[in-house]
């Protein structure tokens, strides 16, 4: 024991002596331990939304029955249900914009409920414990709503909001249990908010009376589904991979973090193995020094495990309202704006920090160990390793590239595509000092004069040291060519796909299918409007995916506009002519289908069967879409909400048409916009979904700038031993940490240049393999080159930076610390 | 008045809100039976019964209540009792379509054997037709219980209900006319002028089939249906109520009731084989409680010395189950009873506030 804490001490001495080698270490493992944190953090707080939405009806453990096509169903179903005996519970959900004080509205999850018949089960069964409960079938009622949800609407309890429909909501009452950004209120204010008469959209059965399909059968026929349930929410499945996104990106951002931890292990057991020998000849045993060994990593892993993961709440929370804005945007899911993360969350970032140390430190520690204790003590034993070293990289790199085209070959889902990507970077990165290595030699071999010479020669010698610090360089650089390269040509292709798919000037929804035709019939003879497109809507669910179904007329907006990938010549003719449809690019890659395909489609009534005559587009829509004849879609679909509408107005009438569309019917027009308006919706939602890449994305370069310090930093002090043979020749100080400079900057270039093509291989895999499975469309690939010369001077400035103080170091160190290299007293 | 319709209904308001909603106003006697009532209508004397029209719903009412209670002799040679009863109550006076609907319905079923008494409760909102009553031909149900007439005149009726561990289907066949309880269908039930509108049909006989617990017995015997409905039966001190139906010898039947107040109100009636009725005095009638069970948490006296006077009517009550416990939202006791002394013959016992 005492031997163990004398071991220790010794150890720990290091660290005294080298504080730049202590701070990199502790500072490499905090971040890496932050970033993987931070993203595990936004995960959990999404994931915990999307439970609390699930758990309001069923508890977590409830069955509950939805229509068998998607949407809502007769209220009838539920009274019919009821009477054979069936205890189901009657639910609504929709979404209402309501307006805040100040300025804007807000989407919020409007859930009706019917309070005497929901299972105890319910989450909303909490809501006995409110005072105001027994209100809530009496005089206004009453809506509840999470505090936070409150506040986020900028209204305070007992206020009445109003719909965008003029629907006043009874007054608020606040709860913890009602999930974040809903609203709930009794199951007949829902339908009248929402103006879904005697309709809903789910039943609840009462928790402790299972129900078996062939009951629910015997009542309903086919109408009804009966959802388990763990079974996964349309939810959770379609945020499923923007969360792998982000799992994907905070892995990339922790291997970046470990690699400046490896490197300042690495560097710290090389110093040390004098003193280890030293300890050892003394005595200490094998024993003792690893417990010593393992004391000083948990120590490291509590102190940097401490600050990642405390730094990784910090980026959770400043990143939570993009995630949360790019989730409400994308997939309509609410997330709670207060993170709230349990002890779990912070146990496994501790875990991970312990396993990063322990990792990172492995080699150190196995050196450490066989060292034998009568061996001389090599300070700089790796140089001589170096061609081996060399070897090994080469032979692991190609074991990753073959691994990578190996997945690729076997892609099918998200995580393959992923590997293809990730052994990639990681087999590119094995291959960088190796490459470098090559040019030393070219380098060295066309160089003239002894000074040149030496200088390529002695890189070589250094790429050993520096190899880690610039394959971290390698990964973000390459990373950040290849996500902004595919984020740059999503911006481009979207923003072109907006403006064709935005074709008509002016669109809005009408409160009520009755107010819908009358301002249809008023915009009908108006002279400054050409065309009234109706855009109804419906749901259906095919291969149990959700698909949306739009309506479209016969017009020269579609025709001339509306962008296809693959189409039958006569497209436009035989939409409004056979029993055709166009699909949306997510739902034929789903269903496997292609043009000529027959589609079943059910429908109110009957499955329709229809042929596919086109392909479009439709990205960031998390559903599939159908498109077809208007005339049909109100034929099939005869629940269709027919409140939607786009018209056709001449760009200087616009403000006129929207203000007397406004003025005539008032609250009987829920949203009104122009095409522009609509565009800067769409394109805030574009941003700030990738908002939260690109803060990744800095944070991991500046991880690589700072690995790339930490390990030049270290590798100063053993650099003297290099550079004091030349300096004693008469090369000056300057001129030496001038030469230094060029290497490292040489160096940078060197990654730079291949993390140009990695960089568009990444790119290529995102749009290509990950883009396509996570979201169901694939983007053109395009290339920039202004990227490219950028990241090329982030590169140089990166390493300029990092290689600024060793080098000014080595100008300013005293002769008499260089002339030390040749007495014994190093 | 049958102060088990009122039991049960009672539980309704206070039972369904705050048994769901667990907010809890200090309701006005069992139920909050006692509370104001504005805006509704109150009973009034010399209001005529009419039928078929009052066999359903009177809205202007807050609260009313349909109530069947049987005993019943199995082919197993078992006696058994059975109860069905459904509540309405008003939320408010002002009452809207579908879910605007004020009115909450709540439902009671209950079997009762010497070795277990089962009980199950229902809830509803009314307006949207889960649950409901209809006057011709009579219709009253919630989920899959019913109480249906087969026809305009109620000479048969069913009434069946289910539940997990037990369920009844019972025909019921009136072989004589609908009974006007208290003065002419108006029966007082305080000094204060609380009371409520009330007619009884105690001569139904019965047959049909009781599962429980999956065991299905064939049954036969006598029932009784209550009707009342008013706005505000119970005056504010009244807490409870104890209440009897008996099917005596030779044909007649005996309604007494007492509701426990600052000072008891009793009152009776009395009704031959052929329908007549004789409204009987307080001071004609005594009630004693002569032994207590503990049941849910309560002591309740299970055993009673009844008295009429004027009928020489002298008997000593006995249940067929002492633990005839209805653990609904508003707990209540009610169960088939059997009593012998100077006549022998069977009925039903109900009391609440306990």
């Amino acid at each position: 024991m005492r031997q163990t804490l004398w071991t220790l001490a010794a150890l720990l001495s290091h660290w005294r002596r080298h504080p730049a080698n202590l701070a990199t270490l502790v500072l490499g493992l905090a971040i890496a331990t932050a970033l993987w944190s931070g993203v595990q953090a936004l995960n959990a707080q999404a994931r915990k939304s999307y439970d609390s939405a699930a758990a309001v009806f069923t508890g977590g453990t409830a069955q509950t029955l939805v229509a068998a096509r998607g949407g809502l169903f007769s209220q009838e179903l539920f009274v019919r249900l009821r009477r054979a005996g069936v205890k189901v519970s009657p639910a609504l959900e929709g979404v209402a914009r309501i307006g805040k004080n100040d300025a804007g509205e807000k989407n919020v999850r409007l859930i009706g409920v019917e309070p005497l018949t929901l299972p105890r089960a319910s989450t909303l069964a909490a809501l006995s414990e409110t005072k105001e409960a027994t209100n809530i079938l009496t005089g206004a009622g009453r809506s509840f709503a999470a505090p936070q949800t409150l506040h986020d609407l900028g209204l305070a309890e007992g206020a009445r909001a109003k719909t965008e429909r003029g629907f006043a909501l009874p007054p608020l009452v606040a709860t913890e249990d009602a999930p974040p950004g809903a609203v709930i209120v009794d199951i007949g204010v829902a339908q009248k908010a929402l103006d879904k008469p005697q309709r809903l959209s789910r039943l609840i059965v009462a928790g402790d009376a299972r129900v078996e399909a062939a009951q629910i059968a015997a009542v309903a026929g086919d109408e009804m589904r009966l959802v388990e349930a763990d079974e996964e929410s349309d939810l959770s499945r379609l945020t499923d991979s923007f969360h792998l996104n982000l799992t994907a990106f905070g892995l990339l951002a922790f291997l970046v973090g470990f690699f400046i931890v490896n490197a300042s292990f690495g560097l710290a057991f090389e110093q040390r193995l004098p003193m280890v020998r030293t300890l050892r000849a003394l005595g200490v045993s094998a024993r003792a020094l690893v417990a010593a060994i393992g004391v000083e990593l948990l120590a490291f892993t509590l102190v940097a495990g401490g600050l990642g993961v405390l730094g990784g709440y910090l980026i959770a929370a400043a990143l939570l309202p993009d995630v949360a804005a790019s989730l409400e945007g994308l997939y309509g899911a609410q997330l709670s704006g207060r993170l709230s993360l349990d002890a779990s969350w912070w146990l496994s970032g501790f875990a991970m920090a312990g396993a990063g140390a322990l990792l990172a430190a492995g080699s150190g520690v196995t050196k450490t160990l066989r060292l034998p204790v009568l061996s001389v003590a090599r300070p700089i034993a790796w140089r001589e390793a170096h061609q081996r070293y060399l070897k090994r990289q080469g032979a692991l790199a190609a074991l990753a590239l073959l691994g990578s085209a190996i997945a690729y070959r076997l892609a099918d889902g998200l995580v393959s595509g992923f590997m293809v990507i990730a052994l990639a970077l990681l087999g590119a990165a094995l291959l960088l000092p190796v490459a470098l290595a090559a040019t030393l030699r070219l380098g060295e071999s066309l160089a003239r004069g002894p000074l040149s010479r030496w200088f390529f020669a002695d890189g070589r010698q250094e790429i050993a040291g520096l190899s880690l610090a610039l394959m971290a360089l390698l990964l973000a650089l390459s990373t950040n060519i290849g996500v902004g390269g595919m984020v740059e040509g999503f911006r481009q292709t979207f923003l072109h796909w907006l403006d064709e798919r935005l074709a008509a000037e002016v669109y809005y929804e009408a409160a009520t299918p009755k107010d819908a035709r009358e301002i249809e019939d008023w915009a009908k003879g108006d002279p400054r409007i050409s065309a009234v497109l109706p855009i109804w809507r419906a749901r259906t669910r095919i291969s149990d995916w959700p698909v949306e179904i739009v309506g479209m007329t016969r017009h020269e907006t579609y025709s001339a506009h509306f962008t296809l990938l693959e189409a039958r010549p006569d497209v436009w003719r035989a939409l409004f002519e056979e029993d055709v449809v166009l699909v949306s690019e997510q739902l034929a890659r789903r269903l496997k289908l292609s043009l000529g395909d027959a589609l079943d489609i059910p429908a109110t009534s009957d499955v329709w069967r229809a042929r596919i005559v086109g392909i479009f587009p439709d990205y960031g829509n998390p559903k599939g879409q159908l498109r077809f004849d208007h005339a049909k879609l109100a034929q099939h679909f005869s629940d269709a909400s027919g409140v939607h509408y786009a018209l056709r107005v001449a760009p200087a009438d616009v403000a006129s048409v929207m203000e007397e569309l406004q003025r005539r019917y008032g609250a009987r027009i829920a949203r009104l916009i122009d095409n522009s308006g609509v565009k800067k919706i769409s394109t805030e939602i574009f941003e700030r979904t990738f908002t939260v890449t690109t803060a990744l994305n800095t944070l991991m370069l500046i991880v690589s700038a700072i690995a790339l310090f930490a390990s030049l930093l270290t590798l100063s002090s053993l650099r003297i031993a290099h550079i004091a043979p030349v300096w004693a020749v008469g090369v000056a100080r300057k001129r030496l940490a001038g030469l230094e400079l060029a290497r490292i900057l040489l160096f940078s270039a060197g990654a730079a240049t291949l993390a140009i093509p990695l960089g568009v291989f990444v790119t290529w895999g995102l749009v290509a393999i990950v883009n396509v499975v996570a979201f169901g469309w694939r983007l053109p690939m395009q290339v920039f080159p202004a990227q490219w010369a950028q990241v090329f001077i982030v590169a140089l400035v990166t390493a300029l930076v990092a290689a600024i103080v060793p080098a000014l170091r080595l100008a300013r160190s005293a002769p008499v610390d260089l002339l030390k290299v040749f007495a014994n007293e190093r | 008045m049958k102060g088990k319709a009122l039991a049960l209904h009672l539980t309704l308001l206070p039972a369904i809100l705050l048994a769901l909603f667990a907010g809890a106003a200090c309701a006005q006697g069992f139920g909050g039976l006692g509370s104001d009532a504005p805006g509704f209508e109150t009973p009034k004397p010399g209001a005529p019964v009419l039928f078929p029209k009052d066999h359903g719903a009177h809205e202007a009412f807050r609260t009313e209540w349909w109530y069947v209670t049987a005993n019943l002799k199995g082919a197993d040679g078992e006696s058994y009792g059975v109860q069905w009863t459904l509540f309405r109550h008003a939320l408010e006076p002002k009452s809207g379509a579908g879910w605007d609907d004020r009115n909450i319905f709540m439902a009671h079923a209950a079997a009762t054997s010497a070795k277990e008494h089962l009980f199950a409760q229902a809830l509803a909102r009314g307006g949207v037709g889960q649950a409901g009553v209809e006057s011709a031909p009579f219709k009253a149900w919630i989920d899959d219980w019913r109480f249906e007439a087969s026809d305009n005149g109620f000479t048969k009726a069913r009434i069946s209900a289910k539940d997990a561990r037990f369920s009844y289907d019972l025909t019921l066949t009136r072989d004589a006319p609908f009974v006007l309880q208290g003065e002419a269908g108006f029966s007082r039930k305080a000094e204060t002028g609380q009371a409520s509108h009330y007619y009884s049909q105690p001569f139904f006989t019965v047959d049909g089939t009781l599962v429980l617990h999956g065991r299905a017995v064939k049954v036969a015997g006598r029932a009784w249906m209550d009707r009342e409905w008013s706005s505000q039966p119970l005056a504010p001190d009244q807490k409870g109520w104890d209440w009897f139906s008996l099917h005596l010898s030779g044909g007649e039947k005996l309604m007494l009731f007492r509701l426990r107040g600052a000072r008891d109100y009793l009152s009776g009636n009395w009704i031959a084989p052929d329908g007549a009725t004789r409204l009987l005095a307080p001071g004609d009638i005594a009630l004693e409680p002569l032994s207590q069970s503990a049941v849910g948490g309560h002591y309740i006296p299970t055993r009673w010395r009844v008295q009429v006077k004027s009928r020489s009517l002298d008997i000593v009550t006995a249940p067929l189950n002492p633990a005839s416990w209805n653990g609904g939202t508003s707990a209540y006791w009610e169960g088939p009873i059997s009593f012998s002394g100077s006549q022998n013959g069977e009925g039903y016992l109900e009391m609440t506030g306990y």
